[in-house]
C-alpha cells in the first residue's frame, strides 16, 4: 500500500524578530502514522505545531495539510485537526461536560451530536464521574485527559499533542499512553512533541529530533538507537583506574563521564560487553539496553537549556 | 505606513462571532442573580443621595428638578461602565489568565471573530445593565416620555462604542493593573464632565464643544436625556452621527491591535 502524505513542510521557517525559531525545516508525515517531534526546550517544536494547526503564520516556506495550504485554508484545516495544547486552556467558567459542549459549538457540531460525543469521550478518558464538576477542582492528570477528550470532539483526522504527559505521575502518563495507542489503532494520525524519550520510543513510528530550530536527525526510534549508540551501554562508577582500563579495552568507543558514572557506547554485538566485565572487576558496573535518551543526549549535548 | 494601514484593515467576519457571544452569555446566565443586584442598587443609591439629598440644595435645571436631570445620565453612565469593564478587566482575564481566546482560535473560529464576539457581548452587557437602571428611574417616576423605549437600542450602540474603545486598551496593556490608567485618566473624568451631574452649558463654550468632540459619554448622555425627557432637538442627530462614525473606527482598530498581540 502506497503511503499517503498528510502533512508536508518545505523550507518551513519561523522568525520572531531576530530569533529564528524554526529554521528551514523539511518533513512529511504519512496518513495513519504517529510522528514525534523531540527536542530540548526552545528547539522549535511548539512553534512547528502552531504552524501545522494554522494559528501561527509562516515566515517562509510552504506547509500543507491534506493538500491544503495552511496560509489559505486555516478554517478548513482547523476543522479536521484536534489540538491538545501544552498549556492548560480549559474553560474554568464551565463544568467538565460543558467544556466539551461549548467547544463543540465552535465547530458547528449540533447540540444532540455534541452531547452524545461528549458522553462517549468522557467514558473514553475515564472522567464520567467528574461530568458535572467545575474544572478547577480536577487534578493535573484529569485535566490532561479532559484536554485530550476536547481535542477529539470534532473527530479529527489529525491529532496534535503538545507534550501530552508533562508533569503527570506515572499512572496518569500510562493511562494517556493507552488512550493514544487506542486512537492510533483507529487510524488517527498523531503528531506529538515530547522531551520524554521513553514516551517517544513507545508512541512514535517515526520521529524528528530538533535543536535550535533545525532538524538534527530523523528516523524510526529503534533504528536511531542502533545507529547512534549501539544496542548496549556499559555503565561503571567513576574512578581513574576504571577509566584507564576502559579506554584500553574500548579504544574506538565513545566514553562519556556523566556525574559519577562512566558510560561506554561500544557499538559491539550483544555479549561482548559482558565478557569484558567478567575479566575486569569494576565498581557499580551495569550493562543496560541503550535507549532514545542516549541518542538524544549524544545529538543535543548535555548543556542545560533554559 | 503599511503598519498603520494594517491597523485599519477591515476584518472578515462570519456568523461564528455569535458562538463567542454565546459562550459569554452561558457563563453570565449561570450567575445572573448575583449580576443583577449591583446594577439594581447602584442607581437607587445615586437617586437617593444625589437626586433627593443633594438635589434639595440645587436649583432647577431648564425647569427640571435636579433628580430628573441626573436620572437619564445615570442610564448613560451604566452603558459606559458595563461595556468598558466587560471589555477591559473581564476580557483581559479571559484572554490572559484563562487563555480562552487561545483555545477558541484552535477551532474554526478566527481571532477576528473572537474579538468581535467579545465586543458584541460588551454591548449586550450595556443593554442589560442600562435597562435595569432605566427600569429603576421609571419606577421612581422620572421618565415622562414614551420615547424612553428607544433607549435600549441606543444602549447597544453606546455599548459597542465603549466596548471597542475598551478592547483597544486590552490589546495594549502589559498587565491587568495598567487598566488603572484609562480608568483614572479617561473613564472617571468622563463620568464627571459629560453633562452628567451638571449641564455642559455652565462651562465655557470651547469646553462644551471639546466635550462633544472628545468625550463619547457626552454624546451618549445628550441622546439618552433627550429620549427620556422627550425633548428632541436636531442636535442629537449630530451626537448619533458622531457615535456611528467613531464606533467602527475603534472596532476595526481593536480587532487589528488584538490580532497583533495574539497572533505570533
Amino acid at each position: 500500500m502506497a503511503l499517503e502524505i498528510l502533512v508536508e513542510a518545505e523550507n518551513l521557517t519561523k522568525k520572531f524578530g531576530d530569533l529564528v525559531a524554526v529554521d528551514d525545516v523539511n518533513f512529511e508525515i504519512f496518513k495513519g502514522e504517529s510522528f514525534g517531534f523531540l527536542g530540548p526546550n526552545g528547539a522549535g517544536k511548539t512553534t512547528t505545531m502552531r504552524m501545522i494547526q494554522s494559528v501561527s503564520p509562516l515566515t517562509e516556506g510552504k506547509l500543507t495539510l491534506a493538500g491544503m495550504d495552511v496560509t489559505e485554508h486555516g478554517r478548513e484545516i482547523k476543522s479536521i485537526v484536534g489540538v491538545a495544547p501544552q498549556e492548560d486552556n480549559l474553560d474554568p467558567d464551565f463544568t467538565v461536560f460543558q467544556n466539551l459542549i461549548v467547544y463543540a459549538r465552535y465547530f458547528d457540531i449540533s447540540k444532540e451530536k455534541a452531547k452524545r460525543k461528549a458522553e462517549e469521550l468522557l467514558k473514553f478518558v475515564q472522567l464520567e464521574e467528574k461530568r458535572d464538576v467545575i474544572i478547577t477542582s480536577l487534578s493535573g492528570g484529569m485535566r490532561r485527559r479532559l484536554i485530550l477528550a476536547r481535542a477529539l470532539m470534532n473527530e479529527p483526522q489529525i491529532l496534535i499533542l503538545d507534550e501530552p504527559t508533562t508533569g503527570l505521575d506515572p499512572q496518569a502518563r500510562h493511562l494517556i499512553w493507552t488512550k493514544i495507542r487506542n486512537l492510533q489503532k483507529q487510524g488517527v494520525t498523531v503528531i506529538l512533541t515530547s522531551h520524554y524519550m521513553d514516551e517517544a520510543a513507545q508512541l512514535c513510528d517515526r520521529l524528528i529530533i530538533m535543536d535550535h530550530g533545525k532538524i538534527i536527525e530523523k528516523g524510526k526510534p529503534a533504528e536511531l538507537v542502533k545507529k547512534h549508540v549501539g544496542e548496549e551501554v556499559l555503565e561503571v562508577l567513576y574512578s581513574k583506574e576504571a577509566m584507564e582500563c576502559l579506554k584500553q579495552n574500548f579504544s574506538d568507543a565513545r566514553i562519556d563521564v556523566v556525574g559519577d558514572k562512566i558510560q561506554v557506547f561500544a557499538h559491539k554485538p550483544r555479549g561482548v560487553l559482558a565478557k569484558v566485565l567478567e575479566e575486569a572487576s569494576f565498581k557499580g558496573a551495569l550493562i543496560r539496553d541503550s535507549n532514545l535518551e542516549d541518542v538524544f543526549l549524544k545529538l543535543a549535548g548535555r548543556g542545560l537549556r533554559d | 505606513m503599511s503598519n498603520i494601514a494594517a491597523l485599519f484593515r477591515v476584518p472578515k467576519l462570519s456568523y461564528r462571532v455569535w458562538k463567542v457571544w454565546m459562550r459569554n452569555k452561558d457563563v453570565f446566565m449561570k450567575t445572573y442573580k448575583t449580576n443583577f443586584l449591583p446594577s439594581l442598587l447602584e442607581p437607587v443609591l445615586y437617586l437617593l443621595a444625589l437626586g433627593l439629598g443633594l438635589g434639595g440644595f440645587v436649583q432647577a435645571i431648564n425647569g427640571q428638578p435636579y433628580i430628573n436631570f441626573i436620572a437619564p445620565a445615570l442610564v448613560a453612565v451604566s452603558m459606559m461602565f458595563s461595556a468598558f469593564y466587560e471589555c477591559t478587566f473581564a476580557s483581559f482575564v479571559r484572554m490572559y489568565y484563562q487563555k480562552t481566546f487561545g483555545a477558541i482560535i484552535a477551532t474554526p473560529v478566527s481571532i477576528e471573530e473572537v474579538i468581535t464576539g467579545e465586543i458584541l457581548w460588551g454591548a449586550t452587557k450595556s443593554l442589560i445593565n442600562s435597562s435595569i437602571v432605566l427600569a429603576v428611574i421609571v419606577a421612581f417616576g422620572l421618565v415622562p416620555s414614551p420615547l424612553f423605549l428607544l433607549v435600549p437600542p441606543l444602549s447597544f450602540l453606546v455599548g459597542l462604542l465603549f466596548s471597542a474603545i475598551a478592547m483597544c486598551f486590552t490589546a495594549i496593556v502589559p498587565n491587568i493593573d495598567a487598566f488603572n490608567y484609562p480608568n483614572f485618566l479617561f473613564i472617571t473624568p468622563m463620568f464627571l464632565l459629560s453633562g452628567t451631574f451638571f449641564p455642559l452649558t455652565s462651562m465655557p463654550e470651547f469646553l462644551q464643544v471639546a466635550a462633544q468632540i472628545f468625550l463619547p459619554l457626552a454624546n451618549a448622555v445628550e441622546v439618552t436625556r433627550s429620549l427620556v425627557l422627550g425633548n428632541i432637538q436636531l442636535s442629537i442627530l449630530l451626537n448619533l452621527a458622531w457615535m456611528l462614525i467613531v464606533t467602527p473606527v475603534f472596532f476595526i482598530l481593536a480587532i487589528n491591535l488584538m490580532k497583533k498581540r495574539l497572533i505570533k
